[in-house]
């Protein structure tokens, strides 16, 4: 059973007269456990796609099943609810408050919830934990290097139980050192059993990946399985 | 909701204090008009409480009639009057009346001498029955009597102040003081009452009224008072028609000229001087809603200047589950919280302030800020909080998640 179904997803953005095809007519199912890189040049429609997957935008048209849900005709409010219990997303630039420390940052998505703080920071703990930064819980965005912000910001995605992982260009911002950390702590949440979905132009990083599908024009250009697929989960 | 509203507030007030500056100076509108209200108020407040207290001391059974002269006739050197001769026709024929006490006050020189010392004081001859209108006693002494009226003896009873001024003994009795040439003996003093609103009731040399009346010489010239006080069982009301009856009979007014005289009770003394107060503070009330408006705007355009610098923040709590309400909340809750701190500080400004104000002018009432004051001034500046918090906070809960992500 898939967790994910993309059924004839188009969106289509109006630029003055002309009409953009962001994306035209993808079809996909993702599985449950799946590690999966979308990769393409900028203007492939890619980060339309991590829009939709990920609830912050609605197709123009087709269907997107998420977890059983019918998600393409909901509010923006009943998304922001599917954004909050199925989604955790790891952007570029980390996304955090800038104003609120590690352990805020971690709590922020329950709190949507409706948790009570107790629970919340027992939760934000473990997040914390999961991540190796667990030390560093009362420091501010600022006070923290570019892969330790990462790391809140994966484990403020982890904190919710999601369905699904979104990460967009997840290392963009990173050096090679810290790139490959977060890589593994990748390659460790797949291992547990976590469904990713990563957004990227590199190669080395889609490699990481057990599925790549590459995208050109709003279309999905190639959809294959990589060599550590067949190795299997023991990598 | 329940979590959500305590982070919200929790994060407001964060908000708030790590911008200290800015949010001082945004409140500083809504903190000028609530310490003004609130300065307004408790300096009238404790005045209004003790003007009550001064009147209820003038005998709440009372009445006073004063002739009145419109401002056109005044204009034209017309003055109305109160003679004699009307005082006379009260006492003949006015019903219900338990006392009467003429009052009538020196209109040439108040100047009065002891020794080599000179004072300047209100002189007022009027009868025995003066003590029981005014409820005016004497601490030494005695009181004027009827026989010093009929009588004409040069004989004062003076107030406190009087005392002190001429540098008379402790105890003035048998002392002589000179007043419009005329050599007085002082038989009395009065027992201290203070002040109404700075001006000293303790400054006054009383003297039979026959006496004044030939001491001023012309009486059909003259214009005195009439104080009563009434019988127990007398109507305020039915007594004051009466004599208003008596006195336009008197003075052949005809029925379409206004009354030359006004019949007042002590009670409508107080609530006219209420009203006063009132329109004192109505006028004040209206300026100060003008700074709170002022205050509200600057509010709401900081809110908005907010809303603008946060738009990345907003997009991330949207994709990390942020419903409308939860922003629109946070928005409003901080807009609230800082208006409403305005307001606390604006309360304690204000309240310095009047107390001040009290401290500093002499034998004033102590300023107090009375519970519904206070409570409307913080009602009213949260109120300006939340209507000028709307537009920030809805601005911030509609943003479009993608759009506010991207935001540099």
């Amino acid at each position: 059973m898939s967790l994910i179904n993309l059924t004839g997803i188009t969106k289509h953005y109006e630029m003055g007269s002309q009409v953009v095809k962001a994306l035209d007519g993808i079809d996909i199912s993702v599985s449950k456990n799946d590690y999966l890189a979308f990769i393409g040049s900028s203007g492939s429609g890619k980060s339309t796609m991590l829009n939709i997957l990920g609830c912050l935008d609605k197709p123009t048209s087709g269907q997107y099943h998420l977890n059983g849900k019918n998600v393409e005709i909901l509010d923006q409010n009943e998304l922001s609810e599917i954004r909050n219990l199925e989604i955790g997303f790891i952007f570029q630039s980390f996304n955090l408050l800038p104003r609120a420390n590690a352990l805020n940052n971690v709590m922020q998505p329950l709190i949507y919830r409706n948790i009570g703080f107790r629970q919340r920071k027992e939760m934000a703990m473990d997040a914390l934990s999961r991540v190796g930064l667990g030390d560093r819980v009362d420091h501010l965005p600022n006070q923290l290097s570019g892969g330790q912000r990462q790391r809140v910001a994966i484990a403020r995605a982890l904190v919710t139980h999601p369905s699904i992982l979104l990460a967009d260009e997840p290392t963009g911002n990173l050096d090679s050192k810290t790139t490959i950390e977060i890589m593994q702590l990748f390659d460790e949440l797949h291992k547990e059993g976590h469904t990713l979905i990563v957004v990227t132009h590199e190669n080395e990083i889609a490699q990481h990946c057990h599925r790549i599908v590459e995208m050109k024009d709003g279309r999905i250009f190639n959809d294959s399985a990589t060599e550590k697929a067949s190795l299997g989960v023991a990598v | 909701m329940f979590f959500a509203f305590l982070e919200s507030s929790r994060s407001a007030l964060a908000a708030i204090f790590a911008n200290r500056l800015r949010s001082f100076l945004t409140t500083l509108g809504i903190i000028i008009g609530v310490a003004s209200v609130i300065a307004v108020v408790s300096v009238t407040g404790g005045m209004s409480a003790f003007i009550g207290d001064s009147f209820a001391s003038l005998g709440a059974n009372s009445l006073t009639i004063q002739s009145y002269t419109p401002f056109e006739d005044l204009m034209k050197g017309i003055r109305s009057r109160l003679t004699p001769a009307d005082l006379e026709l009260i006492e003949k024929r006015g019903e219900g009346i338990a006392s009467i006490t003429p009052i009538l006050a020196a209109n040439r020189s108040s100047q009065i001498k002891y020794g080599s010392q000179t004072a300047y004081s209100e002189i007022m001859g009027t009868t025995y029955t003066y003590q029981d209108v005014s409820q005016t006693y004497t601490e030494v002494g005695r009181f004027l009597a009827q026989s010093d009226n009929q009588t004409r003896r040069r004989i004062a009873v003076i107030g406190e102040d009087v005392r002190e001024n001429l540098n008379l003994p402790e105890n003035p009795i048998n002392e002589y003081v000179e007043f419009s040439g005329e050599w007085f003996k002082i038989v009395g003093l009065l027992e201290p009452m203070g002040d109404i609103m700075g001006q000293s009731r303790d400054n006054l040399v009383l003297v039979p009224y026959a006496t004044m009346v030939s001491i001023l010489g012309n009486q059909a010239r003259t214009d005195i008072g009439i104080q009563l006080s009434l019988t127990p069982t007398a109507e305020p009301d039915a007594v004051i028609s009466q004599l208003t009856t008596l006195l336009r009979n008197a003075h052949d007014l005809s029925s379409s000229e206004d009354d030359d005289f006004r019949i007042q009770t002590a009670e409508q003394l107080m609530e006219q001087f209420d009203q006063i107060l009132g329109t004192l503070t109505m006028v004040i009330g209206g300026i100060v809603s003008i700074s709170l408006l002022v205050g509200g705007i600057g509010i709401m355009n900081i809110m908005l200047v907010s809303v603008t610098e946060r738009t990345r923040e907003i997009g991330i709590c949207k994709a990390i589950g942020a419903k409308s309400h939860h922003i629109l909340m946070q928005f409003l809750i901080e807009a609230l919280l800082l208006s409403l701190l305005g307001g606390l500080v604006g309360l304690a400004t204000g309240y310095g302030l009047g107390m001040l104000i009290a401290n500093n002018i002499p034998d004033f009432p102590s300023a107090s800020v009375p519970l519904w004051a206070a409570g409307l001034a913080l009602g009213f500046s949260a109120f300006v909080g939340v209507l000028f918090g709307i537009l920030p906070a809805a601005k911030a809960a509609n943003l479009d998640p993608i759009d506010a992500l991207r935001y540099e």
